[in-house]
């Protein structure tokens, strides 16, 4: 028999970025807030600290702060006919595991969506008819727009403290920002990183097109600095390790080095590590939860948590998971196309081309996560998709994270793939490679979905969550238009060799590649309970006093990292619980 | 010869009969040094303040124990002295303690039974403190604490020093006048009183940052002494000079060092050692008008001119604040810096600098404004006993998590991974760096510390 603890105000799930912001905004609010965390406590020290962190073996290529799918995973499939099998082993996507999830080990490319992706489906209906949507893409509206957002995307970027230059203040163009950009009211906490030489070459290359390049805006602070909770960054160092990597150097935005100093000071906020929520009880009214159910791995017991609001901040698949488990929300059914849980869930469509150069060095080791010149100039607001024949855009950018020697370090096409040859080879080009990569959108397909799994159980008894996800032409059509564009730039500057990868006609999703752990959508935001899981303010239409956070909101991917986005949500989120649900807990719509 | 005798026996008897009075008559009690009614109650709020502002949690608290509840082990050059618990358990702490045990303990240094206590207790101090800061740590431990039964090791110094009755030699000399009297430097300034009293009283800086004359006591206990604050040590650490124009408490605008006592950081440099349990303990609870008027008097009372160009650093336009490390590096124009940039011909020191220290504190010594420390100038850089940044670079660091400024950083040790070799270099290299003028560390300095 479970235990059950004393009821607590607020339970969260998952002390990522979400879980700290609600963290501390509800325990600002004088709230009893008790967060559960399935993975290990981390901190700076000694968790991040110098130099035991930049073990690229350890951390990068065998995960040492991913989760572990022996722990936690899901199945996989690429349609609906077809038998799933399980993701056995990382490569994909690499979901965090941990305090900070993975806030710790993210590069910090901190975007705003454009105002036209938050109205997608209006925006093409409005500009290009209704018509040009292929039949089977659910593209839809968020349910909240780029005006409502702009102050919470404001506090997310002054928490974090990010470095970039505005292109739009209040409407006003701002030479050397992005001009594409939604307007902005305030310019950017910090000035932007130093660029590196590859970053310098490709921003002159496509002024001389005619683009419009900007410092990619990072959460690897520029200097040092004090955010709202009077947490601090200090100066990035350029280390080169940031993704797959937590911080060394208090430099990287992540909820350790801006909430959680400043959250757990709060006596009214506690944590638990090492407690994997298995289920929100809902309430005999079935319109309310009335907690949660954890396995304590402490005390190795299930605990029921009594709460009265339940805040869902684990990572957008696990927030599905969590969901479809615990029966809140009616299962999606591509089928029949009803239901919502599950519903759009998109992945992120990527590409890029590598350059190198004989006469030019790059030291690539000097790197951030964020680092790098963007042009914006092929970006959802500003295509013509009736013309070109897809819905969607990317960002591109010239620029590099970091010289890490085994997973960054590429040889030109046509390089043995092992042996002198290929030592040669490594040698000579280390030092004279770049790239330029294309960062796109991903639309949402009435059979591109998540359910639970029909045959695989994890250890708990439950079933896996089951995804089932392909490429489709018009995202693939996205992506071969970025590449021409790409390849224009690069080839004007001459390099000695090229070579390119991008989705192609015909390729399908290979979860052996890394590509990006931007999975979003399942339990998508909106203004219709026929389209959406939760409501304009994240709160479940179903059970009123469970919100769900993070990325699982977007309704259809953008053609940015999801973090920007995702932290604007939360803290809008936030203003709707403490003007409005706190004082009379009802749903809001 | 027998009168020479006689007066040796009467010498001798006289001296006995001293000494037996130095052991058993009781010590007289200081009185109140204002009268206050008996039923006097502290403001709401003020005891606990008195008790942030004595900092009695830094020693009676040990670490992982019970508030007050005593353990810590002091160490002196006479051995460990075990503070006391100061809870008011009526068993193992102190309540049976009337107020005027209770001042007696703060102002002359005797228990309830008229024991003398080690001065490890600042009472030099504390008998400065003002009878309602008196009446309000009373208040405090007696309604606040929560009783705990705990029996404290007893203290046990070795022979001569565990004649406690030797004390009471020792305070005829080592203490001067009870009460808080403001001195000349202070006279008709409300605000500049008020630090001096927090100063010389509850903050009891002397303890630490006044040197120790021939008989341990502190050599300066008032600004009327040069010596006062002028620079000690603390367990093998040298407690910094705060009054000479030079030092950088007074090189510091009052902003930067009111920064440093309240948050534990500034612009320049960061607490470590004792000191950062001073802050995480007491001074970053002080009120805003007593930290400003702490940092009005210890300002007020600085010694000397500055020398010349030593504080150029301190108020030229601060490349810590340049956008980024690149602007940064190229902006360093001192020899060390631009030898570092340069990275040709490097001492084995400036090497290690750069592969384990030049990540956060830069080429230029600078760190970061608030985050990493200013090596350049750093008090616990250049001490003359070099105990503390042997231990830093071996042992790491940490800020206190303080209100204002919540963030505990953490600086890792180096133990692991730099023999005492490496350690000597780095911390030589450090001592000659960017304008810093001390002796050089050797490895066996190093050795002796590494645990």
């Amino acid at each position: 028999m479970a235990r059950t603890d004393p009821k607590k105000d607020v339970v969260i799930i998952g002390l990522g970025w979400t879980g700290a912001i609600l963290g501390m905004e509800m325990a600002k609010e004088g709230l009893e807030v008790l967060a559960l965390e399935r993975g290990e406590d981390r901190d700076t020290i000694p968790d991040f600290q110098y130099p035991g962190v930049i073990d690229e073996l350890k951390y990068a290529i065998r995960y040492g702060f991913m989760q572990k799918p022996r722990n936690s995973t899901l199945t996989i499939r690429h349609g609906v006919n077809d038998t799933a099998l399980p993701y056995r082993h990382l490569g994909s996507f690499l979901p965090g595991n941990g305090v900070g999830g993975a806030g710790i080990h993210w590069n910090g490319q901190t975007w705003r969506t454009q105002p036209a992706e938050l109205r997608l489906k209006s925006y093409v209906e409005e500009n290009f008819g209704a018509d040009i949507i292929p039949e089977d893409m659910q593209i839809q509206d968020w349910g909240v727009t780029y005006e409502e957002l702009e102050p919470y995307y404001d506090r997310f970027e002054k928490l974090l403290g990010i470095s970039g230059k505005a292109g739009n203040l209040n409407g006003e163009i701002q030479e050397g920002g992005n001009p594409f950009e939604g307007p902005r009211s305030n310019e950017y906490p910090n000035p932007p990183l130093a660029n590196t030489y590859d970053s310098e070459l490709f921003a002159e290359a496509a002024r001389k097109k005619g683009l419009h390049p900007f410092p990619r805006p990072a959460a690897n602070a520029s200097r040092a600095y004090t955010n709202e909770y009077d947490m601090q960054l200090g100066p990035c160092n350029y280390c080169g390790f940031c993704e797959r990597f937590g911080c060394l150097n208090y430099s990287k935005a992540s909820p350790q080095t801006c909430v959680l100093g400043a959250l757990k000071r709060m006596p009214n906020f506690s944590y638990k590590t090492k407690a994997e929520v298995l289920k929100i009880e809902k309430a005999a009214d079935g319109k309310t939860a009335k907690g949660v159910t954890y396995f304590d791995d402490n005390t190795g017991e299930e605990v029921f948590q009594p709460a009265d609001l339940v805040l869902v901040c684990a990572y957008s698949l696990h927030n599905v998971h969590l969901l479809l488990l615990s029966e809140i929300g009616q299962p999606y059914d591509p089928a029949t196309g009803e239901g919502v849980v599950g519903r759009n869930y998109c992945y992120q469509m990527t590409g890029g081309t590598s350059l190198y150069f004989k006469d030019k060095k790059f030291n690539p080791f000097i790197g951030t996560g964020a680092e790098g010149m963007s042009i914006d100039d092929y970006s959802i607001s500003q295509i013509d998709f009736a013309k070109e024949g897809f819905i969607g855009g990317s960002y591109i950018t010239g620029g590099h994270t970091g010289g890490r020697p085994i997973g960054q370090l590429s040889t030109p096409p046509g390089t043995p793939k092992w042996g002198k040859g290929w030592k040669e080879a490594a040698g000579a080009w280390y030092n004279h490679k770049m790239s330029i990569g294309s960062h796109g959108s991903n639309m949402s397909y009435r059979d591109c979905y998540l359910d639970l799994d029909p045959t695989y159980k994890d250890t708990h008894g439950r079933p896996l969550m089951r995804m089932t996800f392909n490429w489709k032409p018009n995202d693939i059509k996205m992506t071969q238009f970025m590449k021409g564009k790409i390849e224009d730039v690069a080839a004007s500057m001459n390099p000695d060799q090229m070579a390119s990868g991008y989705k192609k006609e015909g390729s399908q999703y290979d979860t052996t590649v890394y590509q990006s752990t931007h999975n979003v959508g399942g339990a998508v935001m909106g203004t219709d309970p026929k389209t959406s899981v939760i409501n304009r303010y994240l709160q479940s239409w179903d059970c009123h006093n469970v919100f769900v956070m993070g990325a699982s909101a977007f309704p259809q991917n953008t053609q940015y990292n999801p973090t920007g986005p995702l932290g604007a949500l939360a803290y809008w989120a936030v203003d709707a619980l403490r003007n409005d649900y706190l004082k009379n807990p009802r749903p809001l719509m | 010869m027998k009168t020479f005798l006689r007066i040796i026996a009467a010498l001798v008897v006289l001296g006995v009969i001293a000494l037996l009075a130095i052991i058993f008559v009781p010590v007289q009690r200081t009185k109140p040094t204002q009268d206050l009614a008996a039923n006097w109650t502290p403001e709401k709020g003020a005891p606990l303040y008195a008790a942030r502002m004595a900092d009695c949690a830094a020693c009676h608290t040990a670490k992982d124990g019970k508030p007050f509840a005593g353990g810590k082990a002091i160490e002196s050059p006479m051995g460990a002295i075990y503070a006391s618990n100061i809870t008011p358990d009526k068993k193992t702490g102190i309540g049976n303690w009337s107020l005027d045990d209770f001042r007696a303990a703060l102002v002359d240094g005797v228990d309830d039974e008229g024991h003398h206590l080690y001065p490890a207790m600042p009472y030099e101090n504390y008998r400065h403190l003002s009878e309602t800061d008196i009446r309000a740590l009373y208040a405090y431990f007696m309604n606040d604490v929560k009783p705990v039964e705990n029996d404290v090791p007893q203290t046990a110094l070795a022979f001569p020093f565990n004649q406690r009755w030797g004390i009471r030699l020792w305070n005829w000399v080592a203490l001067d006048t009870p009460g808080f009297h403001p001195s000349d430097v202070v006279a008709g300034d409300d605000q500049l009183a008020r630090g001096a009293y927090l100063v010389q009283g509850p903050g009891h800086c002397a303890a630490c940052h006044s040197p120790r004359n021939a008989i341990m006591a502190e050599d300066g206990k008032t600004a009327a002494s040069d010596s006062f604050l002028s620079g000690g040590e603390v367990g093998g650490w040298s407690a910094p000079d705060l009054r000479h124009a030079g030092a950088p408490a007074q090189m510091w605008s009052a902003d930067q060092l009111k920064a440093y006592l309240t948050t534990g950081r500034n612009a320049h440099s960061a607490v470590t050692g004792e000191m950062g349990l001073a802050v995480e303990h007491s001074l970053q609870y002080m009120t805003d008008a007593d930290a400003d008027a702490m940092v009005a008097y210890l300002h007020k009372i600085r010694l000397g001119q500055p020398p010349s160009g030593a504080n150029a650093q301190m108020t030229a336009e601060d490349p810590a604040q340049l956008p980024n490390r690149v602007a940064r590096m190229d902006s360093a124009r001192d020899k060390t810096s631009a030898m570092l940039v340069a990275g040709k011909d490097l001492s084995a020191g400036a090497r290690l600098y750069m592969d384990n220290c030049a990540a956060c504190h830069f080429s230029d010594g600078k760190g970061a404004p608030g985050v990493f420390p200013s090596l350049g100038g750093n008090s616990i850089v250049t001490a003359d006993q070099t105990t503390g940044l042997i231990d830093v670079i071996l042992n790491g660091a940490a800020m206190p998590s303080t209100a204002k400024r919540p963030e505990a950083f953490k600086m890792p040790g180096f133990a692991h991974r730099l023999s005492d070799a490496d350690v000597a270099q780095i911390a030589s290299f450090l001592r000659t760096a960017w304008g810093n003028d001390a002796g050089s560390v050797d490895a066996a300095a190093v050795a002796k510390l590494r645990q």
